[in-house]
């Protein structure tokens, strides 16, 4: 699959995570779009249908897990990829975080290479 | 008639009455018992009358007139009230298992054992001259069937005696019925039904007695009282006065009878021990005086009628009754009549001996026995069968006690002078009784005393002089008195003459008796066992459905001691079952049980008591329990506590309603406590979260940095910047998170002295002057000149300034920022004002601005920078100095936050203590 045509959204609320995030992504090829609450997230996902979705959960508004179940109800974005990339670690978490349609689930302070691999990995199998 | 017809049909009526009770044994066991009907229990208790009645009675008749009537006039009189009386006693002596005469009374005062050795004496010594003259009926009424009226007894050498193989026979025939096993609560429902039977034996002899002579020899009563009144003599007789009976005569006899009715150890066996229901007692007390006017009415003709009959004397008027068939020719009715005497002597024999058995073996011989005996070894033979060769001895000896007084002197007097001397022993008992039932004073050297001089006056009284006729003593002592007082002579005892000895006698020792008992009584002191006894005994309807309310002494013991205790005293099913009973009533295991509860040993005492005796029962479990007497004073505290109980369980109400709030306040504290928990769980939680973010950025960004070592130089800068700031901010986290914990845990540590909030507020605003200059706020600090005197920590208050300086200058106008400090005094204390112009803060984020981690977000500035801690810390700061910290703002026209402290007065003492919010 081409990383030039695969669109990857950013959500989180810490400016400076976003920073290191769109660094990250944007080097290993991917087009990338960043939102930092959930209502320009949900925004950016209908303008630009973006096969990745990285999405903080704790943010102003709307958190994560409600863009996440958003997304999953809009048959368009059926195929949209949500990566979960939170601080909030505990199992509870991580079920509600699978159960809202999460692809992957991935804590805070995360590995760089991790994170990239597994953008890859969702990006090659689905 | 051949003695051997006599003989046999003795032994065939002997065998009979084996075989009622044998049947009724069988019965019972088949659970149908007949002892419990009402009427045979009042038949059994006619044993009262004996061949004192069935012979004795036409011979007193015959010889005073009316003078027979008390000994029946007495009980008639007092069945009305013995379902007070007789009930009490019953329901006493069930609950305590009381097995004798003598054991009531020695339980009554403390289970004394020395009390129970001296009852069971002036039972035994005091009715052995009535077994006596059961001998002697019997006898006499074998020699006149045999035709040998004139031989006396006296004469003949004792083996050729018949009087003597009639005792052996008696002696055999109790053994056998008495003794063929040792029942526990020493219940012979056989015996009973054999006494009832025998008293309607004698009832029907003598109604068939009486029939023949008023309407066979005679035409009716008309026609005997008639004829005989033509006799001077017997005229003579139907007057009381004639009779040698006044008022005072009257009085002791009836009383006398009274007593007998109650006392007598037999009576007290059939009509307590015996007794199956304390309901029977309302039937019995018409059934029974109406057996005896029965059994009363022919006894005037049939005297009448011998008088007439042998108008020249030769025929002692106690045989009358067989006399007159006899004479008349009609051999079998006299037989008949015989077996009725026999059946009236026998029953008495039977069961007084038995009673008199139990007595002796309980209070006298088992006493002696357990008390230095160790029953703790594990003994495999029960001790019931010692138990019971001892009680045949013990017949035996009675029986031939009663011979030889029969030998001695029995003959010599009429039936009814003898029982009567019975009768006055036995009444000693009387004082003792009723004041152990209705007095709880009485204690027991009161009855000790009072027993042992009424049962001196009355061996000295009565038994003595008839010692004195036949020759043992020397008759000066009648006539000069004992030791030569003239006081002392026993039928004119203190002077006192000119009435029968009976009634002297009684008179002297029942006086001597009641008195010295409520003296002595008045004047000792009670143990605490006798204080407990003597509350169950007068207050036994109180303490009819379970024992003692209290516990007198603290007994300990091993269960493995009790069991091997019940095993051997009362067998090992009975044990057993008994045992069992207890488990289940109690809900307990007793084989898991090393020591024995204060319950159990209770229980095991007076089911031992319903075998051995209440004494020997107390002395057996003493060996294996070891006692801790309740003092007096222990058991006055619980008396009283008991009257205190009214007002206690006022108190009890108002406790518990105090109760309840407490309850309440505990769980409102509780949940509080549960709130903290659950806040501090979610703050740590927060913590650690808050932790996580720059971390995140710090580590992301360097990692980018160490894997691209080419990276442009700006985006190099741009990123360590970061890494800076994001390290700032950690750092500030940490700090403000360590302050908030001194600040909330240490509040102690807050050192408050007075200083001027004008000089804080100058301080804090210089300090951050230039970084508002930076920021291009137009900062102003609006204080006046004078101080303002509060009471408080100046780091504290600074860093109170501070926060909200910075929060102010985070949240004013970016293009035009403007942050206002006010300081000044108020009426009401020291005000600090921080004003900023930024977007404010809506009504309902007010409320929440000052809880931990709340940032309010704005829609266009995102999330704040900062910890969402400082407004908290300030908030508790102020709270700590008694402040107060409020905000006042509308979105859109920026906000104020206003702290008011407490102003500071140069009054001596006043301090401002520092709140633990």
């Amino acid at each position: 699959m081409n990383k030039q045509t695969t669109k990857v959204l950013l959500v989180d609320d810490e400016p400076h995570i976003l920073v290191a995030l769109e660094y990250l992504v944007k080097q290993e090829g991917y087009q990338v779009f960043k939102a930092s609450d959930g209502e320009s997230a949900l925004d950016l996902v209908q303008q630009q249908s973006p096969q990745i979705v990285v999405l903080d959960v704790m943010m102003p508004g709307i958190d994560g897990f409600e863009v996440a179940r958003r997304i999953r109800n809009t048959p368009e974005h059926q195929d949209t990829r949500i990566i979960f990339l939170t601080a909030k670690g505990t199992p509870a978490d991580r079920f509600q975080g699978y159960a809202t349609g999460g692809e992957v689930y991935l804590t805070k302070p995360f590995d760089n290479k991790e994170l990239i691999n597994t953008i890859n990995e969702v990006v090659e199998f689905g | 008639m051949q003695p051997i017809l006599i003989i046999s049909i003795s032994i065939g009526y002997v065998a009979l009455l084996f075989f009622i009770a044998w049947m009724a044994d069988k019965r019972e066991a088949a659970g149908k018992s007949i002892v419990k009907n009402s009427a045979i229990y009042a038949l059994s208790m006619a044993v009262y009358c004996t061949a004192w009645t069935f012979y004795g009675s036409v011979g007193r008749a015959a010889t005073t007139g009316l003078g027979f009537l008390p000994t029946y006039l007495g009980p008639a009189l007092l069945a009305p009230v013995w379902w007070l009386l007789l009930k009490k006693i019953i329901l006493i002596s069930k609950s305590q298992r009381i097995t004798s005469i003598a054991d009531f009374i020695s339980s009554r005062y403390g289970k004394s054992t020395f009390l129970g050795v001296i009852a069971t004496l002036v039972a035994v010594l005091g009715i052995i001259p009535y077994i006596s003259i059961q001998l002697k009926a019997i006898s006499s009424s074998f020699d006149l069937l045999v035709g040998e009226a004139a031989t006396s007894h006296a004469d003949v050498p004792f083996y050729l005696d018949t009087a003597l193989y009639i005792t052996i026979a008696l002696a055999a025939f109790t053994i056998l019925f008495g003794t063929r096993n040792l029942d526990p609560n020493e219940r012979h429902g056989g015996l009973v039904a054999a006494i009832a039977f025998e008293s309607l034996l004698k009832l029907v002899a003598f109604l068939a007695i009486g029939l023949f002579v008023t309407f066979g020899l005679y035409d009716g009563f008309g026609d005997i009282f008639n004829k005989g009144a033509a006799v001077p003599s017997i005229r003579a007789l139907f007057t009381l006065e004639s009779a040698g009976l006044n008022g005072w005569e009257w009085f002791w006899l009836l009383f006398l009878s009274m007593s007998a009715v109650m006392l007598l150890p037999r009576q007290f066996h059939v009509a307590v021990v015996e007794n199956t229901n304390a309901g029977q007692v309302s039937r019995a007390s018409w059934m029974f005086p109406l057996y005896l006017l029965l059994i009363n009415i022919f006894v005037l003709p049939i005297a009448v009628a011998g008088l007439m009959m042998f108008p020249e004397g030769g025929v002692e008027p106690d045989s009358y009754v067989l006399s007159i068939p006899l004479a008349a020719g009609y051999e079998t009715l006299a037989l008949f009549v015989a077996l009725g005497g026999f059946s009236a002597a026998t029953s008495m024999v039977i069961v007084a001996v038995i009673a008199l058995s139990i007595m002796i073996v309980n209070n006298l011989v088992l006493p002696g026995i357990v008390r230095n005996q160790d029953f703790r070894q594990d003994n495999p033979y029960s001790i019931n069968t010692s138990l019971l060769g001892i009680r045949r001895i013990c017949i035996v000896l009675v029986l031939l006690l009663a011979y030889a007084y029969f030998k001695a002197v029995g003959e010599q007097y009429s039936l009814v002078s003898v029982g009567l001397i019975s009768f006055t022993a036995i009444a000693q008992f009387v004082p003792a009784v009723l004041g152990g039932i209705y007095w709880k004073r009485a204690t027991k050297k009161g009855a000790i005393w009072g027993l042992s001089i009424g049962f001196l006056i009355w061996a000295f009284c009565l038994p003595f002089p008839t010692l004195v006729e036949t020759g043992l003593v020397n008759d000066r002592v009648m006539l000069e008195g004992l030791f030569g007082w003239g006081l002392l002579q026993p039928y004119a005892l203190f002077g006192l003459s000119g009435y029968s000895p009976v009634a002297n006698a009684a008179f002297w020792s029942l006086a001597l008796n009641s008195f010295i008992y409520i003296v002595v009584s008045l004047n000792t002191q009670q143990s605490p066992l006798e204080i407990s006894q003597a509350d169950l005994f007068v207050d036994i309807y109180k303490y009819r459905s379970g024992g003692s309310e209290y516990e007198v002494m603290r007994r300990r013991a091993k269960v493995r001691d009790i069991r091997i205790l019940m095993n051997r005293f009362l067998g090992v099913p009975r044990a057993q079952s008994l045992l069992t009973a207890y488990e289940n009533r109690h809900r307990v295991d007793l084989s898991r049980q090393q020591t024995a509860e204060a319950n159990l040993i209770n229980y095991a005492e007076t089911h031992l008591a319903g075998a051995i005796g209440a004494a020997s029962a107390k002395i057996i479990i003493g060996s294996i329990a070891k006692e801790d007497p309740i003092s007096l004073e222990e058991m006055f505290k619980v008396l009283e506590q008991t009257k205190e109980i009214v007002e206690y369980s006022k108190a009890l109400e108002k406790k518990s309603a105090e109760l309840e709030r407490t309850t309440l306040q505990l769980k409102q504290a509780n949940e509080q406590l549960k709130e903290l928990d659950r806040l501090k769980a979610d703050f740590i939680t927060t913590v650690t979260h808050e932790l996580r973010t720059p971390i995140t950025s710090i580590k992301a960004l360097s990692k980018i940095m160490l894997d691209n070592r080419n990276m442009p130089e700006e985006q190099r800068a741009e990123f360590l910047s970061i890494v800076v700031t994001e390290s700032e901010r950690l750092t500030r986290l940490i700090n403000q998170v360590l302050d908030l914990e001194k600040i909330q845990s240490q509040p102690e540590d807050l050192k408050l002295e007075p200083l001027d909030l004008a000089e804080v507020a100058r301080q804090a605003f210089n300090g951050l002057r230039q970084l508002m200059r930076d920021k291009g706020i137009v900062p102003e600090l609006i204080i006046k000149d004078a101080p303002v005197p509060v009471y408080g920590n100046f780091d504290r208050l600074t860093q109170v300034v501070v926060n909200l300086l910075s929060n102010a200058i985070k949240f004013a106008d970016d293009e035009k920022g403007q942050v206002h400090l006010r300081c000044y005094q108020g009426a009401k204390g020291g005000y600090i004002e921080v004003q900023d112009n930024g977007p404010g803060i809506s009504p309902r984020d007010q409320e929440l601005i000052f809880e931990k981690f709340t940032q309010i977000s704005d829609s266009d500035k995102g999330k704040p920078q900062g910890s969402g801690l400082g407004l908290f810390i300030t908030h508790t700061i102020v709270s700590q100095h008694q402040g107060r910290l409020s905000v006042e703002s509308a979105p859109g026209e920026g906000a104020t936050f206003k702290v008011t402290l407490p102003l500071y007065t140069e009054q001596p003492g006043h301090t401002v203590q520092p709140s633990l919010q």
